[in-house]
Formats: C-alpha cells, structure tokens, sequence
C-alpha cells in the first residue's frame, strides 16, 4: 500500500515537472505559433541565475522564485527585440535562428563558467509515506507548477491584457484595427514564455544540476508535451503532461529513465498519427 | 520562406555543371594523395564524410522541403550499425550493407507516422529532433556487460572503441589504409552526388521537387505527397547511413555523440551555409564549417557552439538563400549566357506563409 502511495506521489511530481518545463515553450506556441528551439537553454540560464543568487547569499526561494524568472524574462524582451522580430510569419526561419541562440548561449555559458556542472543545495527534507521516504521538494514542484498554470488561466481569462492577448491571437489584424499593437503583445508575451522557462529551470536547479548543456535534458519532454497539448495553452499543457507525466514516471518506475523517455516518443509518435493537432486540436477546441 | 529566394530548381539546369562537378570531385579523388600527407588525408576524408552526410540533409531539405532537425538519428544509426554488423562478422561488406539498411527501416517506420499523420513542417523538425536525443539518450544509457549485440558490446557513453576497417569486399584480409579510405570516402561521395543528380532528373524527382513547390496542386495531379516525401526521407537516412560507416571508419570509433544537438545542427549549418535547394551548396557548406571548427578547436577564445551559433543566426537573419546561390546569381548577372532551359522564372507559387 506504502508503494503505491509513493508510486502515485512520484506520478504526480513527475506530471508536475513536465507542466513546469512545457508550459513557457506552451506560451510562446500556443499564442504565437513559434517553437523556440532554445526554451532549454532559457531554463539553463534560469538555473544559473538562480545558482548565481544563491552563491552571493539570496535567499533561494527568492533566488528560484523571482530572480530566475525575471532574468530569464528580460533576457527573451532582448532576444525578441533583436532576433525574433525579424521573422514573424516564418515559422522555419524561427525555429532556425532559435536553434543558432540555443548553441550560441551553450558556448557563451560554457565560455563563462566553464563545463562543470555546479549544484544548488535542496531548501527542504523529506517526508514519509508509509516506510518509504519522499523527498519534500516534489511538492514544491507540483505546487509551483499548479499556481503557474492557473495562474496564467486565471490571466488570460480574467485580465484586460489577457483579453488583448487572446484577441491579437485569433486575429491579429483586427486587434491591431481596434487599437492593439500587436508587436508589444508579441513582446510581452515571448518575454512571458521566457520567463516561465526561467521559473521551470530556477526550480529544477537542485535536482539535476546545473551545466550549459542542461537544457537538452528537458527540451525532449517539453516538445513532445506541447505537440501532444495543442493549441490551447492551459488545457492542451495540463492534459499532456498528466498523459506523458504518468507514462513517463510509471515506465520509469518498471524500468529505467531512459526507457520511459523512449516510451514517451513511442506514446508521442503514435499520438500524433491519431491526433495531428494535439489533443485541443480536436476536443475541448474553445478552451485556453 | 527560404523557397521564396529561389529562382528555379536546380533539376532544370544544364548538363555541364553536374559534369564539371564530377570532373572536379574525381581530380580530388585522384590528386589528394599525391600532394598531402596521412594527416591531411586523413581529415579531408572526413570532409567527404561529413559532405555526403549534408547532401542526404540538402536533399531532403532543399528538394523535398521535409524539415528535418535530427539527421544526425540516421547518421548514428549507420554508424552503430556497421560497428555492431563489423564486429560481429569478418568481412565488412555485409557491415555496409546494414549501416545503409537499419537507418532506412528506421526512417520508413518513422516516416510512416509522421507523413501519413499529415503533421506540419514544424512539428515535423521538433519530433526528429526529439528521436535525435532520445536516441543519444538511449545509447548513452547502455554501458555495462548485457547491453552488447553479438559480439560488440554498445558501451554506453564510451562507445565502440576499435571498430575493425573497411575490406575488400569478398576479401576480408585486405583492409583499407588510410589512402585506401580516402579513396573510398571520396568515391561515396562523388557517386552520392550523381545519384541524387539523377533522381532529381528522373519523373521521381520532379514530383518531389513539384510537391515541395505546392503540396495540394501535386495531390490535384495526381501525386500522393505523403508517399514521395517518406520515400524522399528514407532515401536521405541511407545516405546519411554512407555518411555514419564513413566517419566510423574515419576515426574507427563511434560513440553516441554522433546523435548529439551539435551534430544535427552543424549538418543543417552546411546546408543553410551552402545553399537551400543546391546539391553542390551543402558539400562546400561542410567543408567549410568543418574547416571553421577545426580552426575555432585549435584555439581557446572562442567556443565552437557559440561560433556555430553565430553562424547560424546570421545566415538565418541576412543571408537565408546561402552562399552558392548568391555566387551564382551574381555569375549569370555578370555573364548573361543564354541559358539552356527556360528563361529565369520567379517560382511557380508562393509558399503559403504558415
């Protein structure tokens, strides 16, 4: 019974960690149509930031919780400004020169500080569940994945700047004729996304290192969840990652981490034979 | 679209380019020994190796219009399968024969879901690249004695060290020296080159190049578009299949960073480099951003990510057709010949912006 409950609350935190590190690529996707190729390397220097925080005495919470983030966000309103803007209205050419950023911030990080990876030490303990030991930090990461997705539900569905941006996302055009410029919601919005990412890399930082190569490690899961999602942030974000969450950790928790990722592909490639938009492509359309 | 900057495909060009391309690679082929030395030799071979694997990436690309982000999957695989089929067998022939064939079943099988899924070009980039690092993933995970295939055991991160060379085939004794693996690498290469020339000319080719123009006009026609681009795309995993036994054999080693990012980025580096829709294009484009590496590896200032980063965004940002179309365009500005096949003619269609 004991390892059931702990099965059940590693299934969680693994849905958990896949919603944290797809829901900034769900943003930028979702909204503008773009695959940022490096969302990885945006978590990577979200990590940085916040082992660079911790190092000069911050507190980690704030380090994890505001600084990653924010840096990582004005980092995306810069590359915005300087690349992205460029390419609107096509599409390959973004995936391209993300691709090139992606390689650019791997060497410019390792220039920097070098290939080996630091750690940044777990805030809390753990708890237990039966006989087992749970560690305390999976529910961090399902909390924080929580409050990010609903969050962002309660934004676009609740504030003014959440109607300005699902308008500007169904028709550009007429947005911009009412008044709206599309390009700062454009913007905003790649900043958002980049922001999330900080956010996922900030709270993945104490369990799996931090190096500039980090981000390849997530980038998998993070493209496979969004293909499965769909066009609908929120909801294509959650029902993917519950879906990929479980197959991932519970093939995982049969066999090895390896092999759930390859179960996730297989899952994936499958999917996307059956469904080619996503699972919002073709149920709940009108949702977020 | 990067199409957009393209005037006319190059399957309606004249003979004598191909020729003087054929001529070129076989005077290479032939003098490269004569003025160089094992070293020299040594990295122009995985120069070709690394050519014939851009122009498996600049064929399915620039001509299929099939985005694909994780080349490097079926390069890998070549590679693995013929360390895997070299250990286990004591002529090599049978070797190549699986490091062209697993890639293409591969793709077949990969392909099948993706095209007849119908997905969009973008999708299709970011699954290839997400079998790319799960491949690299996987085969990183099997150091350790059960994890072997008859006699070659997969060793994880290490690799395959000591992967026996390239023989004659039906003569298992006769091995190839480095000159003879020159000549090898280069003749692949060269035959690489017309083979693609010539399914570029065939009906076949035409229907490829038709439907990267317009997918719903070739399908009015007629052409199923999802049969002509899986086959496109198995065809360019065989070659990329050449490419990996290749460079196994350049450095008689290979390990699972052949399904690394970098890789699968340097290869669409050489071709955007070269140019989109060349075949000549994405050759040059490898044997100069490798020479560029092997430049940035020998010094410490600049890393060779950020380099080929920097390289790709600003091809990506100013010079999106790549270099030999520009080079060329320039020529026919210059010397106005006239010219064999119809008159320079913007593109059928305008890709629909997506």
């Amino acid at each position: 019974m004991d390892l059931y409950g702990l099965v059940g609350f590693n299934i969680l935190v693994g849905i958990g960690t896949i919603a944290l590190i797809t829901v900034g690529l769900g943003v930028i996707y979702g909204m503008m149509k773009i695959i940022n190729l490096a969302h990885g390397e945006f978590m990577m220097l979200g990590a940085y930031a916040t082992y660079v925080a911790t190092a000069h005495g911050i507190n980690i919470w704030i380090a994890m919780l505001i600084i990653a983030p924010v840096f990582v966000g004005l980092v995306g309103l810069v590359v915005e400004r300087c690349l992205i803007r460029f390419l609107y209205g096509r599409m390959i050419d973004t995936m391209l020169a993300t691709w090139g950023l992606s390689l650019g911030l791997i060497g410019l990080m390792t220039s920097i500080f070098g290939n080996d990876p630091r750690g940044v030490s777990t805030p809390v303990g753990s708890f237990s569940i039966g006989h087992y030991a749970a560690s305390l930090y999976g529910v961090v990461i399902i909390v924080v994945a929580v409050l990010a997705l609903v969050g962002l539900y309660a934004m676009l569905s609740m504030t003014r700047y959440g109607l300005i941006v699902r308008a500007t996302m169904q028709n550009p055009n007429m947005a911009a004729a009412l008044g709206v410029a599309p390009p700062t919601i454009y913007m905003a919005t790649f900043a958002l996304g980049a922001g999330l990412a900080g956010l996922a890399g900030g709270v993945l930082a104490p369990i799996s290192g931090v190096s500039p190569v980090m981000g390849a490690a997530f980038i998998a899961k993070a493209f496979i969840t969004v293909l499965g999602g769909g066009a609908a942030i929120v909801t294509g974000t959650s029902l993917a990652s519950g879906l990929f969450g479980f197959i991932d950790t519970f093939v995982s928790f049969k066999s090895t981490p390896v092999i759930g990722e390859v179960a996730l592909l297989l899952a994936a490639v499958v999917m996307i034979r059956i469904l080619p938009q996503g699972i919002t492509g073709r149920f709940l359309r009108r949702s977020l | 679209m990067i199409f957009r900057k393209l005037k006319r495909a190059e399957t309606s060009g004249g003979i004598w380019g191909p020729i003087a391309v054929v001529v070129a690679g076989l005077v290479l082929l032939v003098g490269a020994p004569m003025v160089t030395g094992t070293f020299g030799l040594l990295q122009l071979t995985v120069f070709a190796a690394l050519a014939i694997f851009a122009l498996a990436q600049g064929f399915i690309w620039g001509f299929g219009g099939i985005l694909c982000f994780g080349q490097s999957a079926f390069l890998g695989l070549g590679g693995y399968a013929y360390a895997v089929g070299a250990l286990n067998m004591t002529d090599t022939t049978g070797a190549v024969a699986l490091a062209i064939i697993v890639p293409m079943l591969f793709a077949a099988l990969l392909g099948y879901f993706m095209f007849y899924g119908r997905i969009s070009d973008a999708y299709i980039g970011v699954i290839t690249l997400t079998v790319a690092i799960i491949l690299f993933d996987l085969f990183n995970s099997t150091s350790g004695d059960i994890y072997h295939i008859g006699q070659a055991p997969l060793g994880g991160f290490n690799g395959i060290p000591s992967v026996p060379p390239l023989n004659i085939p039906g003569d298992p004794d006769a091995q190839l020296d480095t000159t003879g693996l020159w000549y090898a690498a280069m003749g692949a290469l060269i035959l690489c080159y017309i083979m693609l020339k010539w399914i570029l000319a065939t009906r076949f080719g035409r229907v490829v190049v038709a439907i990267r123009e317009n997918e719903t006009r070739a399908q009015l026609l007629g052409y199923d578009p999802r049969l002509f681009k899986l086959l496109t795309f198995v065809i360019g995993a065989g070659i990329s299949g050449v490419a990996g036994c290749l460079y196994t054999n350049w450095g008689a080693f290979i390990s699972p960073t052949v399904f690394s990012l970098t890789m699968s980025a340097q290869v669409i580096i050489y071709v955007l480099v070269g140019g989109l829709g060349t075949l000549v294009g994405p050759i040059f484009g490898a044997v100069g951003i490798q020479y560029l590496i092997n430049l940035a590896g020998g010094q410490h200032v600049i890393d060779p990510n950020l380099l080929l980063g920097i390289v790709l965004v600003a091809f990506v940002l100013l010079v999106p057709q790549g270099v030999v179309p520009v080079i060329r365009n320039g020529f026919r500005r210059l010397m106005p010949v006239k010219s064999p096949g119809p008159a320079l003619t913007p593109s059928v269609s305008q890709e629909v912006s997506q």
